[in-house]
């Protein structure tokens, strides 16, 4: 596969993984394998005081992939802008994935404090991956604002429905200068594949792998949509008609001629 | 001394170090974050640090997601 390119960084998987949700961290750990991803999303929680639990930096190896912190939890862009600091001093590279989700039930992107908050982080030197509404009018917003990508949902998080944004996504891969990540509602190989296929640069997937019976296996697949994709990509997909087109000749039938 | 940890009141040795207090609680400090009173404190703070009554200290680590 051809290189992805983020902010000057060069990655040979378009393929990124969330950590979160996995019935074990060797669960976790064979679907990043199996994955071949390079980039990881993390998110940053108190700690239980009374029953301090592993760091996940304890388990996942730093010189293979890349730690992506998000803002996960975060209600305003003050909470995004605190917890991204906060990731930063943990030594991590100073790549955010910016997430403002301030409803519990749909949790989907705020819009204005999202573009608020990742203005304030380009500022102080981040290099942010903003999750957004698949609106391409926002999309260019962050763009101009410095963000290193953008990430628009496919569906709500964590709902595997797919690619109920196709419209706007392609809209937003259309006019953006800047890595488009499909990130949040892939629940099959088929939807990353078929994101691809619309010239998406890379998709994230969680929950589609971490709320499966087998992880690696289910890694392994979406490695292989998500591979297929852009190949078609790059390979151009032929054009949809109305009206049927032979693939066979239209000559030489075994019939008599009227 | 009465500090508020992670949201909750706390008790501790009084002007107490930042790195004692996570000794005592078990905590590597290569693996936690320490905000004091608003401020993120970088690990070369930490044994600089002397706590004081009523700061506000919250200490976060990454744990999974997505």
């Amino acid at each position: 596969m051809d290189e992805l390119v983020i902010a000057g960084r060069s990655f040979r998987s378009r393929l990124m993984i969330g950590t979160g949700k996995f019935s074990s961290n060797q669960a976790m750990l064979a679907a990043m394998v199996a994955s071949e991803c390079e980039i990881v999303t993390v998110a940053l929680r108190r700690v239980d005081i009374n029953n301090p639990q592993d760091s996940m930096l304890n388990h996942i190896d730093r010189d293979k992939y890349l730690l992506l912190p998000n803002t996960s939890g975060a209600r305003d862009a003050e909470e995004a802008v605190r917890l991204a600091r906060l990731a930063r001093a943990a030594g991590c590279e100073p790549w955010v994935k910016l997430e403002v989700t301030p409803d519990p039930y749909y949790l989907l992107p705020d819009p204005v404090e999202t573009l608020k908050a990742a203005k304030i982080l380009v500022k102080e030197g981040f290099i942010v991956l903003p999750y957004m509404p698949a609106d391409p009018v926002l999309a260019r917003h962050l763009e101009e604002a410095g963000t290193a990508t953008v990430m628009p949902l496919g569906a709500p998080i964590g709902t595997n429905r797919g690619l109920r944004t196709r419209d706007h996504l392609a809209i937003i891969i259309e006019q953006a200068n800047i890595p488009v990540v499909v990130d949040a509602g892939l629940g099959a190989p088929s939807h990353a594949a078929e994101a691809m296929e619309m010239g998406a640069d890379a998709v994230l997937v969680n929950t589609a792998l971490a709320d499966t019976p087998n992880p690696p296996a289910m890694a392994a697949a979406f490695a292989k949509g998500v591979e297929a994709g852009r190949e078609a990509f790059l390979a151009g997909l032929g054009k949809q008609r109305h009206q049927a087109q032979a693939s066979s000749p239209l000559t030489g039938f075994l019939r008599h001629d009227v | 001394m009465d500090i508020q940890l992670n949201g909750k009141a706390f008790q501790t040795d009084p002007e107490i170090r930042l790195n004692l207090l996570l000794e005592s609680l078990k905590l590597d400090p290569q693996q936690v974050v320490v905000e004091l009173n608003g401020s993120v404190l970088t690990i070369d703070q930490f044994s600089a640090t002397t706590l004081a009554h009523g700061d506000i200290v919250e200490i976060v680590q990454f744990v999974g997601g997505g």
